[in-house]
């Protein structure tokens, strides 16, 4: 016989309080895994949203000139003498220290052309790149794959009174509309896009890229830095983040997570108060018992011993089953409130934490009863001595 | 045990305990001196509140007098600090309590374990004695079972297992066979007799003249002095 046997035998045999004491805990302890487990589910939901959704760095040539704009950012003047970038450096953008972060690389060579005596502005891509950037893109014909393959913007479309499969010229060469793209209502709408070298004989840029859109990888990659890191490596360009929309996309997400961690503090506060309370009514209830063993010569450390070993155990179950619960909870509840979410998985630091709150306050809950317990005058309590 | 202080093996003197304060304290013992010597069976009467069973707690290191000095065995127990009497009733005192007083989530066996839970004794030779003396009760065969599955007289033998298990030199009963028919009282008796006779100090309150006539001296008590 040891302490720990009075501990284990009193909540093995009372049962009912045992299972009230590892509920509270285990509410408490489910909420929070719970929502610690959604609002993980959400945060990876967005960032495979936000990766899905295009650029988050753009590297452009140093310019003061006037320029023509795509997608908001600034690009080199096309119709002035502007540097270009060097297409062959830019396999360097991979040797930057934060490369595992980058996804796509897509070149950009932009120029105006005059198109059935209208000008516009042509945009070579590559077009694998592209349509790994553009997921959003959608379009009427056939992905453009081959170097005569246009897919022109919807506005574009209509000036030029051109639909899919007609032909047109555009510097005396010769190029097979593929697709057209449905309204966007961004700068895509009023361009032609074509393929990368094509479109860099025609503008007489052979070699020469005017803006790079770089897609990062973003759970957890340091934007900032990597754009630091790109813009040493490549001096004369105009390298900057395009962070706002994942920004407010965190920022949403921060502020659920916050909200969560609140909702948990105040469930667990609640669970800790019912420790707290039925500790104390279990001392209460105890005072007898606790007489007996001071009595037959328990000493006070031993009394406070037993009680918070008690409180430990209850502690520990109420944490597993709370990361159990919690888990399973969240499997089940993610795909209600992420619309085709799915479980982040099981996170085992969360478990640790799980494990370590349960043990915690149920010691922290039971540390005043305890100490009460202790303190009981042996002959106080057994009043019939 | 020191064999110079065999004679006054336990000495109260000049002890009063007072419970409440200002006007509204009240005696339970006003006066007492005691004297017992090692191997008695002692039994102590009196009417309910003349404060016997005030004097078995102060005896057995639970309860503070308000005046006077408790010693046992030369040790002045109520010089020591709280933890220091928690061991002193760990290696001294076995206690059987009114009502018996036995933990209810704990075995039979377990109970009579209980005291030795805090002496670092192995569970093997924890396990031996507790069966010993649980076979010397008559309760060897019911070691599994927990309180609320034994009648009175076996609750009590488990009390008494529990009480002298670790082998303390004194025992302090209180109204052993209060709650007892008089066959099982007549028993329990003959048990805590033969116990007497093996060296245990018996100190036992009883309101039963027969019972305290199977003691080898009877102390009286009214009012919280000792009357005889």
């Amino acid at each position: 016989m040891k302490l720990y046997n009075i501990s284990m035998n009193n909540l093995r045999r009372r049962t009912g309080k045992m299972i009230f004491l590892v509920s509270g805990l285990f509410i408490g302890i489910a909420t929070i895994v719970t929502l610690l487990a959604i609002t993980e589910s959400m945060s990876r939901d967005v960032e495979e949203r936000l990766n899905q959704f295009g650029a988050n760095i753009v590297m452009a040539p140093r310019s003061e000139n006037l320029s023509l704009s795509y997608g908001g950012v600034t690009v080199g003047g096309v119709q002035y003498e502007v540097q270009e970038l060097e297409e062959r450096r830019l396999p360097e953008i991979r040797t930057i220290a934060n490369s595992q972060n980058i996804g796509v690389i897509a070149p950009k060579a932009l120029g105006s052309a005059v198109v059935k005596g209208k000008t516009v502005l042509l945009m070579g891509v590559d077009f694998e790149q592209e349509f790994a950037l553009k997921t959003w893109w959608q379009w009427q014909g056939e992905q453009p794959r081959n170097p005569q393959d246009l897919l022109l913007g919807s506005e574009a479309a209509k000036v030029l009174g051109a639909a899919v499969g007609d032909n047109i010229s555009i510097g005396g060469r010769d190029f097979h509309v593929s697709a057209v793209l449905t309204p966007t209502g961004a700068s895509e709408d009023g361009i032609i896009v074509g393929d990368l070298k094509a479109v860099q004989a025609l503008l007489n840029k052979e070699g020469k890229i005017s803006l790079v859109e770089i897609a990062a990888f973003c759970r957890g990659c340091p934007i900032n830095e990597m754009v630091l890191q790109i813009a040493e490596k490549f001096p004369e360009a105009k390298v900057s983040a395009l962070k706002q929309v994942l920004m407010s996309k965190m920022q949403s997400i921060d502020m659920i997570r916050t909200f969560s961690y609140g909702i948990a503090a105040l469930v667990i506060f609640v669970g800790s108060l019912m420790v707290f309370v039925t500790m104390m009514g279990s001392v209460a209830e105890r005072t007898r018992e606790i007489g007996i063993f001071r009595a037959i010569g328990f000493r006070q450390g031993h009394i406070m011993q037993i009680i918070l070993l008690e409180a430990a155990i209850v502690g520990l179950g109420g944490g597993i089953l709370g990361f159990v619960g919690g888990n399973a909870a969240a499997a089940a509840a993610i795909p209600a409130v992420i619309d085709q979410g799915a479980f982040a998985g099981i996170n085992y630091s969360v478990g640790g934490l799980a494990l370590l709150l349960g043990v915690s306050l149920s010691l922290l809950a039971s540390l005043y009863p305890a100490y009460k317990a202790s303190r009981l005058d042996p002959s106080e309590a057994l009043r019939t001595l | 045990m020191n064999d110079a202080m065999a004679q006054n093996f336990i000495e109260i003197k000049n002890v009063g305990k007072d419970y409440g304060s200002g006007d509204r304290s009240v005696a339970a013992i006003r006066r007492m001196d005691v004297r017992i010597d090692d191997g008695e069976f002692v039994a102590v009467m009196g009417p309910s509140g003349s404060g016997k069973s005030t004097l078995l707690s102060v005896l057995g290191g639970l309860n503070k007098p308000s005046r006077g000095d408790v010693l046992v065995d030369s040790l002045d127990i109520y010089g020591l600090t709280p933890e220091q009497r928690a061991d002193f009733r760990s290696e001294y005192v076995g206690f059987i309590f009114q009502s018996y007083q036995l933990v209810p989530y704990l075995t039979v066996l377990e109970n009579v374990k209980l005291p030795m839970a805090i002496t670092g004794l192995k569970n093997r030779v924890q396990d031996e004695m507790a069966l010993a003396v649980l076979e010397r009760v008559g309760l060897g065969e019911k070691v599994s079972r927990l309180p609320d599955q034994l009648s009175g007289g076996e609750q009590e033998r488990v009390a008494i297992a529990r009480a002298i298990v670790n082998r303390p030199p004194i025992l302090l009963a209180d109204e052993p066979t209060g709650n007892l028919d008089s066959d099982t009282a007549d028993e329990i008796m003959n048990l805590l007799t033969a116990l007497n006779r093996e060296g245990l100090t018996i100190i036992m309150v009883t309101h039963n003249a027969e019972v305290a006539a199977l003691a080898s001296r009877t102390i009286r008590v009214k009012d919280g002095v000792c009357i005889g």
